[in-house]
């Protein structure tokens, strides 16, 4: 049996369960509805009111919040409690303009915490364990919520951010680190570190906790492997507390989402039409116990199926597969939301309007990104430095945009692959999903 | 009257020269002069040739980015500071040189010089008795 934060709610009956999530969607919906103009006017436009929600049988019924909605009310317009009662902001990575920020109250914050803190028992963590969190602290949510929730179990907590390899494996081995959080990228990099230096006796992890960015099993494997332990996926997202809204149990085989706290939806991402159990479709969250910040019907833009077989873990709460893909065209890399659109954005700025093309790889463990644009008379110069200061310009537009360095590299005019006519804009080679 | 150089963006990978100067070839343009400039993934082929229009639009339509310039095209004394003298000359003069190559003609070896002038940079070359081609190569 399983090593449990919360036991009575992890493990509850299926009707328990329900009946949490049935008081809690109608409480949020009530309170959204009286605070939130921005969804009310969406629920008047659909001619729903509160009392239409009796439970989660009336979901369908409401409309959905998607990252655009998001970032249309920013920053305070999806709020549902006064200012003065938040205690924090957290934020998503990659985009500049009008970001996406969350907002938390001592409450959510507790409540999120305590996610990250059964996803760490889930992973064997108890009070004597030495917490190693290598996920970035500071707006970003993956250092804050394993922190937090490491403190909750009562580990010993390590907060290492992300970066400086040196420091991160002498506090490994100095102080005995058992667990570790941080990318599955970052692990992998870890992973070989240690072995250049020879230290893998002096490593005492037993587990690790991975997430923040698509990871295929035989990465898992590799590293499992490499450094002898047992790799433990985590999934969130910003918008609906951050890492922990689901996590990997003993069993491997599916994130449990905390169904206490959310409610989880499939969808046809062309339609909206909710699918039935057991189909793949786009993942949507209703948080129903959030104050500051509850979203209802939020489209994460994942692809996943959900599973209710019985869990040798003896957890009741329906797992979600790893994402297989996305409904939008939206990339991560390096840990990072890249959106094509913000690339184009780069390229017409810098006077470049032909075609172009993204290709993303990985090499030695670490993700990479080029952008190719084809060569113009426009363009064309005489002169050789004339060109290569133009693509360094267009690097740096990217790395401003987007906040991660990309390569760009101007080819022969029609020598971007075409697929029927059309360019095909990405080629992500890091083959992450499972097909 | 400046001699027009013709200059093609090539990619560096294997055949991309061959590709083009076997099309020129094709077309029955006779090249005069050749040089390459080169940056770690991509090169400018620059050409003269024996009909330019004719070069341009063969290129074109093949699908190449090709753009025409001016260049001064001096004969050069065949004796040690032939160039260099040429050089000092424009140095002195304050022009400044943005590339050069040379070829050896029928009748003489020649210095082509690309330059922000090619007007300025022909008067003082003829003030100084150095012999300029203009027509055709």
């Amino acid at each position: 049996m399983g090593n449990y934060y919360q036991q009575e709610l992890e493990c509850a009956p299926r009707e328990k369960i329900k009946a949490i999530q049935d008081e809690g969607l109608v409480k949020t919906v009530k309170k959204v509805y009286e605070n939130v103009e921005y969804y009310r006017k969406k629920m008047d436009e659909k001619g729903v009111k509160p009392e239409d929600i009796k439970s989660q049988e009336d979901l369908y019924k409401l409309p959905f919040l998607t990252k655009e909605d998001l970032r249309e009310a920013y920053p305070y317009g999806l709020m549902a409690e006064p200012l003065e009662n938040c205690v924090r902001i957290q934020s998503t990575s990659g985009t500049t303009g009008r970001r996406v920020v969350a907002f938390y109250t001592q409450h959510d914050i507790d409540l999120w915490e305590e996610c990250c803190a059964r996803a760490i028992m889930a992973a064997g963590g108890t009070n004597k364990d030495v917490v190693q969190v290598s996920y970035g602290y500071g707006l970003f949510t993956g250092g804050p919520g394993l922190n937090g929730g490491s403190h909750k179990v009562g580990c010993l907590t390590l907060p290492m951010s992300s970066g400086n390899t040196d420091r991160q494996l002498q506090f490994m081995t100095d102080l005995e680190a058992t667990i570790i959080c941080c990318t599955p990228s970052y692990a992998a990099y870890l992973a070989e570190s240690i072995y250049e230096r020879g230290i893998r006796d002096k490593i005492k992890l037993k587990a690790g906790i991975f997430g923040a960015e698509a990871w295929t099993e035989e990465m898992r494997q590799d590293i499992q492997d490499k450094l002898g332990i047992k790799a433990y996926d985590i999934y969130g997202l910003t918008e609906i507390s951050g890492p922990g809204v689901s996590f990997e149990c003993e069993e491997q085989t599916g994130m449990h989402i905390n169904e206490d706290h959310f409610i989880a939806e499939i969808i046809d991402p062309d339609t909206g039409e909710v699918l039935p159990e057991g189909s793949v479709g786009e993942l949507v969250f209703t948080s129903i116990d959030k104050e500051a910040f509850p979203l209802l019907r939020y489209r994460t833009r994942d692809i996943c199926v959900l599973s209710r077989e019985k869990c040798s873990c003896g957890r009741t709460h329906v797992k979600m597969s790893k994402p297989m893909g996305r409904s939008d065209d939206m990339l991560i890399v390096k840990g990072v939301n890249v959106f094509p659109s913000q690339i184009e954005q780069v390229l017409l700025q810098k006077g470049l309007t032909s075609n172009y093309q993204i290709i993303v790889d990985r090499e030695k463990n670490s993700d990479t990104i080029e952008v190719l644009v084809e060569m113009t008379s426009e363009l064309f110069s005489d002169s050789v430095g004339e060109i290569t200061a133009k693509e360094k310009d267009v690097v740096a537009g990217l790395k401003s945009m987007l906040g991660i360095y990309a390569k760009v590299r101007i080819v022969e005019p029609k020598s971007i692959i075409r697929s029927e006519g059309k360019a095909v804009r990405v080629i992500d080679r890091r083959n992450l999903y499972k097909k | 009257m400046a001699i027009k150089q013709i200059s093609v963006f090539v990619e560096n990978k294997t055949g991309s020269m061959v590709e083009c100067t076997s099309l020129l070839a094709k077309a029955g343009i006779d090249l005069k002069a050749m040089s390459i400039a080169e940056e770690q993934e991509f090169g400018i082929l620059r050409l003269i040739a024996s009909d330019t229009y004719t070069a341009v639009t063969t290129l074109k339509d093949a699908g190449y980015v090709v753009n025409v310039k001016d260049v001064v095209v001096a004969e050069m004394i065949d004796q040690p500071g032939g160039a260099g003298d040429i050089i000092a000359l424009l140095a002195e003069n304050n022009i400044s040189i943005k590339y050069m190559y040379a070829f050896a003609g029928k009748k003489s070896a020649n210095l082509i010089l690309r330059v922000d002038d090619p007007a300025k940079c022909e008067n003082l070359l003829k003030q100084k008795g150095i012999k300029l081609i203009q027509e055709s190569i």
